[in-house]
């Protein structure tokens, strides 16, 4: 076991975890931060996807350990105090951007992120752009529009 | 309440936002894998390597011995313990008579395995990585055989083959067939023209994103289980795990299936893991979670599709259909699932009729066992089979004519309702050309032969596809499923409890993997009584909270359980209004209810829907001499009909005839699906079919080793998902004929997308290659095959 400290939906947590434990497990299991998904064995599906020092990260795929000293913001973290939403997740409500919701955290996530990077970002850039997230419910056509209106509304 | 009436009230029709979507959005959607009950261990499966072998034995002692090991199951153990195999739900009797073979799927394997996955042994221990550690150390002895996996190898004639089990030694379920065989032939005789057409319909991997996951748990005090499930029908699971395996009553039994992340058909079925789960969890007194990697969900998740079909059409010289000739070898895999036998037999052949008044149609269907993973429904369910088959060979028919493709179409629409097909069905309604030429609207068709000419100028292929499908949904009525072999009702259930203080929480057997009922039933709630969709939410999910339930499956939850809902609605305004009467001193026939209020025919005096539930739970000023107090209500419903959900697609693709890249670039789909209650919703639901459906056609492929049996498109680096960008804007539009048999006039919306896109994608394709001289291309439609296609046809 190894002491990490980190800051998470900002508040400081120390937890001892071992050397192979994942992020994720380490979100979902130790934190009981149970948003972030695990949909795949290969770094593929992008439903683990949160933000580690604001850039986006499969967590199935980093070291709980590599997150030492870092701020990650999981989809729980998102949302203002009083349960506001963030201007992403009150785009994919509005544009029906999500049915099971199982992949809509780490949708919304890599959304996020994306529209930070490209904030100008148009369709042909946002699906591709959105090739690490998979969707098997939407069709993603719901996702894209709602990428679109969330950018435009976190400016 | 008339389906007219039902599409006049407000809510419906609005594109309602989703009730669900908060606790999504901010992480709080609570998924099997999500719940942490005390005194959990883990279990990991035991699996076989082999595609087809005998079991020589299983030493479980290293691996008892393994840190946090708490007990490894095998075979022996639920053979031991009475546990029945995983039975079959329909029943399929062959051509001479003789019903399908059937034989036994254990629980976990006894002393063969029949494909690489079959499960082997259970290995419970504290932690995950304790069991998957542990289950490292089961030591199974095998001696391999040789397997098939392939349908066009295992109906072969002759071939010397394994047979998988000895009670179908040619490795046969059934043989069956639907229509008047002699009258097919005797059409043929007279035909003008004959197309004929041989096709595969890939095999397909479901890849819900949620994998399947289930805790096991066993309280003592009442000596009641709970399985906590992924999955679209506890009660069905409550009722396949009761009667058939367990042999427990189902007042003992609780399946809880919670926030399900997806289904497309893959968690309708009894899995062996939710049994062996729910059967240790009472052995080792302990709650037991798995959670299904996505590896073993490749291997283990009942797979989909996978036909090998010849097809022929009888045609006038104008270009009518006079006969149909179908036959096909569909593969079941290993065991049979739970509705694998109705797929391609119910499910299929009875479409073939399409939209089309062919006279005469005959299908013949062999289904085989094969050394591959169960295959069973996935989105649309053997509907895909029929629409590819019928839609392929219809647009072969109208090039091989001369004619266009909207042209033969046309020419042998259905125009009269209600119409009797000649394999079964009955369609009740529906506008083909309708939708046909709203399609050729929205499509652009008329600005077609610019954008060729522009892919032209680019060095670009360009071509134009259309598929004009029809569904059978609902899966209902009971008597008719059950003479066709169903072994279940069909019906639904659903149960409107209105609250004092006037707020309703409906019950419903239907279950939302994604579909959004907990908005769209409300809706139809709220529209009703007269209240907001905030007043109203929906249970569904639970054996222990909600009556009974068929579940989802089939675009049947609006239709069947909607309808349900409607029937108890109908009891609650019946007692309402009685109450009503009481409280404003009428008679219950002259009161009427509109928009929340009762009034007195011809007076002002009214009383609100709030005022009236007070009254039934506070019933001080109440007719306690002829009304029990109270207003909650249950409602079974039965259909008498399947619904028929049709539409027209368009598709136009763009392909790089140096690479063999195929672009879809525009895609067109409109669908009559009668009433429509949350038109937002609906066209989520197209969307995610014909992402699906044109997946099925470029892209997803499932395949399997010929001398090896082992799976080589395993994990999602070598079976190719659909992604944003695979994929132009869809565009999407609708025709009304409401259905004439259910009381919301509703036909259902799920699976159409994945139904009518694949042959709309592959027409396209082939109209875009023509000019080179390919005729044939089989799904799906990779760079690789196109261009190999090209090569080939220019060596020709």
């Amino acid at each position: 076991m190894q002491q990490l400290k980190m800051n998470v939906n900002q508040k400081e947590v120390i937890l001892n975890v071992e050397p192979n434990t994942l992020l994720v497990q380490a979100l979902r299991e130790s934190l009981h931060l149970t948003g972030t998904h695990v949909g795949c064995d290969t770094a593929q599906c992008g439903a683990c996807t949160v933000l580690m020092d604001g850039a986006s990260i499969k967590s199935c795929n980093v070291l709980a350990l590599q997150a030492q000293g870092s701020h990650i913001t999981t989809i729980e973290g998102l949302a203002q105090k009083d349960g506001t939403l963030h201007p992403m997740q009150a785009a994919f409500k509005e544009c029906h951007g999500l049915q099971c919701g199982f992949c809509t955290p780490g949708m919304v996530m890599s959304a996020v992120d994306l529209c930070t990077r490209h904030p100008n970002a148009d369709e042909a850039q946002i699906r591709e752009q959105l090739e690490g997230n998979l969707c098997r419910c939407t069709g993603y056509q719901n996702i894209v529009k709602a990428v679109q209106m969330g950018a435009a509304n976190m400016k | 309440m008339g389906a007219s009436d039902f599409s006049n009230l407000p809510h419906i029709g609005e594109s309602v936002r989703r009730k669900e979507d908060y606790r999504f959005l901010t992480g709080a959607g609570q998924y099997t894998d999500d719940i942490d009950l005390p005194n959990m261990t883990h279990a990991y499966f035991v699996r076989s390597p082999h595609a087809h072998a005998k079991v020589l034995s299983v030493n479980t002692e290293a691996a008892l011995k393994s840190p946090g090991v708490i007990e490894v199951f095998t075979g022996r153990d639920v053979q031991g313990d009475k546990i029945n195999g995983l039975p079959c739900g329909w029943l399929i009797t062959s051509t001479d008579g003789q019903p399908m073979k059937e034989p036994a799927h254990p629980i976990l394997a006894l002393d063969r395995v029949r494909y690489v996955g079959d499960h082997v042994a259970m290995v419970v221990a504290e932690t995950l990585e304790q069991a998957r550690a542990a289950a490292e150390l089961v030591e199974v002895h095998y001696e391999e055989l040789p397997s098939v996996v392939d349908v066009a190898q295992v109906s072969a004639k002759g071939a010397n083959l394994p047979v998988l089990h000895p009670e179908a030694p040619d490795n046969l379920c059934y043989h069956w067939a639907i229509g008047d065989k002699a009258q097919v032939d005797e059409a043929f005789k007279h035909a003008h023209h004959v197309t004929k057409l041989d096709l595969v319909n890939n095999r397909l991997v479901p890849n819900a994103m949620e994998p399947r996951a289930a805790i096991g748990s066993y309280n003592r005090a009442n000596d009641e289980y709970t399985l906590y499930v992924s999955n679209q029908n506890p009660h069905v699971e409550r009722l396949l795990m009761t009667a058939f395996v367990m042999g427990l009553p189902e007042h003992k039994v609780r399946v809880i299936a919670p926030d399900v992340g997806g289904g497309f058909g893959s968690k309708i079925y009894l899995y062996a893991e939710d049994v062996c789960l729910t059967w240790a969890s009472k052995k080792l007194n302990r709650n037991i979670k798995w959670n299904c990697e996505r590896g073993e969900a490749f291997l283990s998740d009942a797979h989909g599709r996978d036909h090998v079909s010849h097809a022929e059409m009888a045609m006038d010289k104008e270009g009518h259909f006079l006969a149909l000739r179908v036959h096909t070898n569909a593969n079941l895999g290993a065991y049979l699932s739970t509705f694998a036998t109705a797929v391609p037999t119910i499910l299929y052949a009875t479409l073939l009729a399409g939209q089309y008044k062919t006279p005469q149609i005959h299908v013949e269907v062999d289904a085989w066992f094969t050394n591959t993973a169960p295959v069973d429904a996935y989105r649309g369910a053997g509907r895909p089979e029929a629409t590819y088959l019928l839609e392929r060979l219809v647009s072969r028919a109208a090039w091989e004519m001369g004619m266009g493709q909207d042209e033969i179409r046309s020419k042998n629409f259905i125009q009269q309702f209600p119409y009797q097909t000649p394999v079964a069905l009955q369609y009740d309604i529906g506008d083909f050309h309708a939708c046909m030429s709203q399609a050729q609207q929205k499509a652009d068709v008329s600005g077609y032969a610019k954008r060729k000419a522009d892919s032209q100028a680019r060095g670009m292929l360009r071509g134009v596809g259309y598929s004009s499908y029809i569904e059978a949904c609902g899966i209902a009525p009971s008597n008719i499923a059950g003479a066709l072999g169903a072994r279940a009702g069909l019906f639904e259930c659903g149960e409107v409890r209105v609250h004092p203080t006037g707020s309703v929480t409906v019950f419903t057997g239907s279950h939302s993997h994604g579909q959004g009922h907990e908005t769209t039933f409300a809706q139809v709630v709220a529209a009703r009584l007269g209240l907001s969709v905030e007043q109203v939410d929906v249970v569904h999910g639970d054996t222990g909270r909600v009556p009974f339930g068929m579940g989802t499956y089939g675009s049947r939850s609006i239709s069947v359980g909607g309808a349900a809902i409607m029937r108890a609605l109908d009891k609650i305004e019946t007692k309402a209004k009685k109450i009503a009467a009481h409280l404003l001193e009428a008679s219950d026939v002259d009161i009427e209810f509109k928009n929340g209020e009762f009034t007195v025919k011809g007076t002002d005096k009214k009383v609100t829907f709030g005022q009236v539930a007070l009254t039934a739970y506070v019933p001080h000023n109440y007719p306690l001499d002829k009304l029990e107090p109270g207003l909650n209500e249950t409602a079974f419903y039965d259909p008498t009909n399947f619904t028929f959900p049709a539409g027209t697609y368009i598709c136009e693709v763009e392909i790089d005839p140096q690479t063999g890249v195929t672009r879809v670039d525009r895609f067109t789909a409109v669908d009559d699906f009668g009433t429509i209650i949350n038109p937002m919703i609906v066209e989520g639901q197209i969307h995610g079919g014909l992402v699906q459906g044109i997946g099925q056609a470029l892209l997803e492929n499932c395949v399997y080793d010929r001398e090896t049996g082992q799976l080589l498109t395993g994990s999602f680096m070598d079976y190719t998902m659909p992604r944003a960008d695979d994929f132009p804007h869809f565009e999407i539009g609708h025709v009304c004929t409401p259905c004439t048999h259910n009381p919301l006039g509703t036909k259902g919306c799920g699976e159409a997308g994945a139904i009518g896109s694949p042959p709309a994608v592959i027409n396209a394709v082939l109209d875009a290659l023509a000019p080179l001289g390919v005729k044939d291309l089989d799904m799906p439609a990779t760079p690789h095959r196109v261009w190999a296609a090209i090569q080939k046809a220019s060596h020709a």
